[in-house]
């Protein structure tokens, strides 16, 4: 078992024919993503990597009954694209596209939420399953193993970072999260922390926050009373000055919230073992696991 | 993951506030009340403005900052002299170290209560919140620790919109009784229509003043438009005749090149991929006693041209006096990384100690290349900060 992307996951790839689409669907189909078709509208009959092009998602789906859907397409348009694999019942829904403008998302989030589909990101480098070989993103995936601890992040790089240290002290991923670096996302940090309740496999969690909002607070809060495994955390942004985006839409230090002390505070009072550094982590799972 | 990852489109990272007096003409062009009133650049056009007025005026600094009142930005004039000589007492200010180049001078209100209304995004409920407050004029956040009973909040259905109903339920629950209710709701409704049109991430009105003599009017007006929806609104952009943020060269070059760039006061310019990974090289830097100048996102599947322009653009900042490069490549790849570095070094503008590490994709290639070159590189960030902290100490 894994969370969200096992290996009967089929997926098709929205905006598959663009720079971005073409680059990531070969390298997801080198790891051994099921890569079934691809969506490019007004492109049906071409081909990409050997991946048929269809004009919608409903076509693309009735033909190779996909379950999820990567989007790639440019932000003006990554909204609709969302809603039409939303509307064709497509679970998880992993949106990569940075920059898609919030009332698209909040349009989305909803749209998905009505239909209990999961919306991954936007601004996400996806999901990735080591054990079933699918990572549905962006991620280099050789450098998550497959093990007993989930992994969520708000950032791309930061997680690979973190994900290529604990490969090489010998632990292993059951599934890796992006949640995104937008300040509304889909998949929630504690709606995650609930999928990797309900799993199995899992053992352990590794919590990968950033300043801005109070996401990694509501966790570790819910963490405190109801969640029993061994949790690490690490808040980048310590240093971060306030009113300033890091990068993130979302990475912002607004008035007095979203601070790095407000998070580590409380991680440490839910009993979270907070990493000072990225490095830590793997040294803090192995005591606590 | 940044812009250049992931979409073929390019959007410049940029700060879409309004200033009062331009959030303010798009109240009015939405019929929403606002004290009579204009804009001046200089002592004269303010006495102009004050003339116009006949009235009593308050000059405000035009400056996209909190707490201008605090800092002396506000000041009232009983004659239009008065008014030119407090707008040039203003004009040379710079608050939050930014100057201040225009005053709105507006008849002076007399008033009877100040009021908060506003809209702006909840980011857990991923839904636009209404906030209201019968106890406006200070910040919605001081209002939180100190009377948060009087903060009235209202979730916006993202399907449903927000109604006159709600509207005139938030009045009500704020206090306001017979005509009142149904005027302040029409400023609520107001502002909803203005974050539906203009894709508005905040908006505020505080205070909105209820005068002696019973009348609503927006006295101040906050509005920031979504970055990533500005694609939508290039008209606007086009009336308001200037860019949409105030920058800096280095911030200019920067947002050109789809690079996130924000200065710090420190010495050690950190360019890395990706805006997890460059906080935590800020904050291992810290680690070891030393101080960033600089955070530089190169984005993702960036290319020796990318790097080296990146370098180019941290060495403007006069501050710093060491380069931390740390990669790690997914989609970048280190032999793209090391050359851009070896560019900017054989094109001699590297002026200062730089300390890289990188690994990933092409990782052994990259480093052979800067082998070659004679340019050291580590393993881990942590080494890597701890040296550049160690190269600046020395150089102190």
């Amino acid at each position: 078992m894994a969370v969200l992307v096992d290996k009967d996951t089929r997926v098709i790839i929205q905006g598959i024919t663009g720079g971005q689409g073409t680059f990531h669907s070969g390298a997801m189909l080198e790891y051994g993503t099921k890569v079934v078709a691809g969506v490019t509208p007004g492109k049906a009959g071409q081909e990409v990597h050997g991946v048929p092009v269809y004009d919608s998602v409903k076509d693309a789906k009735d033909a190779h009954d996909a379950t999820a859907s990567v989007i790639f397409v440019p932000a003006p348009f990554a909204g609709d694209a969302a809603l039409e694999a939303i509307a064709a019942d497509l679970n998880p829904v992993v949106v990569i596209t940075e920059h898609v403008p919030v009332q698209d998302e909040i349009r989305v989030i909803h749209a998905a939420k009505k239909k209990g589909i999961t919306v991954i990101g936007p601004n996400t480098p996806g999901i990735i399953t080591p054990g079933a070989k699918q990572k549905l993103g962006i991620m280099p995936g050789h450098v998550f193993s497959h093990g007993k601890v989930g992994l969520m992040s708000r950032s791309g790089t930061l997680t690979y970072e973190i994900a290529a240290g604990m490969t090489i002290a010998g632990i292993g991923i059951s599934t890796a999260i992006g949640l995104g670096g937008d300040p509304c996302v889909g998949l929630t940090t504690i709606e995650a922390v609930k999928l990797f309740q309900e799993d199995n496999e899992t053992k352990a969690l590794v919590l990968v926050g950033e300043i801005g909002g109070d996401a990694e607070e509501r966790a570790a809060f819910y963490i405190k009373d109801n969640y029993d495994l061994p949790v690490v955390g690490f808040i980048a942004g310590r240093t971060a000055p306030p009113g300033k985006r890091m990068g993130h839409a979302g990475a912002i230090i607004s008035g007095s919230s979203g601070t790095a002390a407000a998070k580590i505070a409380a991680f440490e009072d839910a009993g979270i073992a907070v990493a000072e550094k990225p490095s830590d982590i793997a040294r803090l799972l192995k005591e606590v696991m | 993951m940044s812009a250049a990852d992931n979409s073929s489109d390019s959007f410049m990272v940029i700060l879409m506030k309004l200033f009062e007096h331009e959030a303010k003409d798009i109240f009015r062009e939405f019929k929403m009340p606002t004290p009579p009133g204009g804009v001046a650049r200089t002592p004269e056009e303010a006495k102009e403005r004050a003339a116009e007025i006949g009235k009593p005026v308050v000059v405000k600094a035009q400056v996209l900052a909190g707490k201008r009142g605090k800092a002396g930005g506000v000041k009232f004039a009983d004659t239009s002299d008065e008014a030119a000589k407090v707008a040039e007492e203003i004009l040379k200010m710079r608050i939050n170290d930014l100057p201040v180049k225009a005053v709105l001078v507006e008849e002076k209100l007399d008033i009877a209560q100040e009021i908060y209304a506003g809209i702006t995004i909840d980011r857990n409920e991923r839904k636009y919140v209404v906030i209201g407050s019968s106890a406006g004029g200070m910040s919605i956040e001081e209002l939180a620790e100190t009377s948060p009973e009087k903060i009235i909040k209202r979730h916006v259905d993202p399907f449903l919109g927000f109604h006159p109903y709600e509207a005139r339920q938030m009045a009500i629950n704020m206090g306001f009784k017979g005509k009142q209710i149904n005027r302040l709701a029409g400023f609520f409704m107001i502002l909803w229509k203005i974050v539906q049109a203009y894709d508005v991430e905040l908006t505020e009105i505080n205070p909105l003043i209820l005068t002696k003599d019973g009348r609503f009017l927006a006295a101040d007006a906050r509005l920031n438009i979504d970055d990533n929806a500005l694609y939508r609104h290039k008209s606007l952009i086009e009336e308001l005749k200037r860019e949409p943020a105030e920058q800096n060269e280095r911030e200019r070059l920067a947002a050109e090149h789809d690079m996130a760039y924000v200065e710090l006061d420190g010495d050690i310019a950190c360019i890395c991929n990706g805006a997890g990974l460059t906080m935590a090289t800020l904050d291992s830097v810290a680690h070891y006693g030393g101080k960033a100048s600089t955070f530089l996102d190169l984005g993702g599947g960036a290319d020796a041209e990318r790097v080296k322009k990146g370098i180019e653009i941290a060495l403007m900042y006069p501050k710093v006096k060491a380069i931390l490069v740390n990669i790690m490549g997914g989609i970048t790849r280190c032999d793209e990384v090391a050359k851009g570095i070896i560019s900017a070094k054989e094109d001699g503008d590297l002026t200062v100690p730089l300390v890289i590490r990188m690994v990933g994709t092409n990782e052994g290639e990259g480093q052979e290349i800067l082998q070659k070159a004679g340019i050291p590189f580590l393993r881990t960030m942590e080494e890597a900060a701890a040296k550049v902290v160690e190269i600046v100490k020395e150089g102190a």
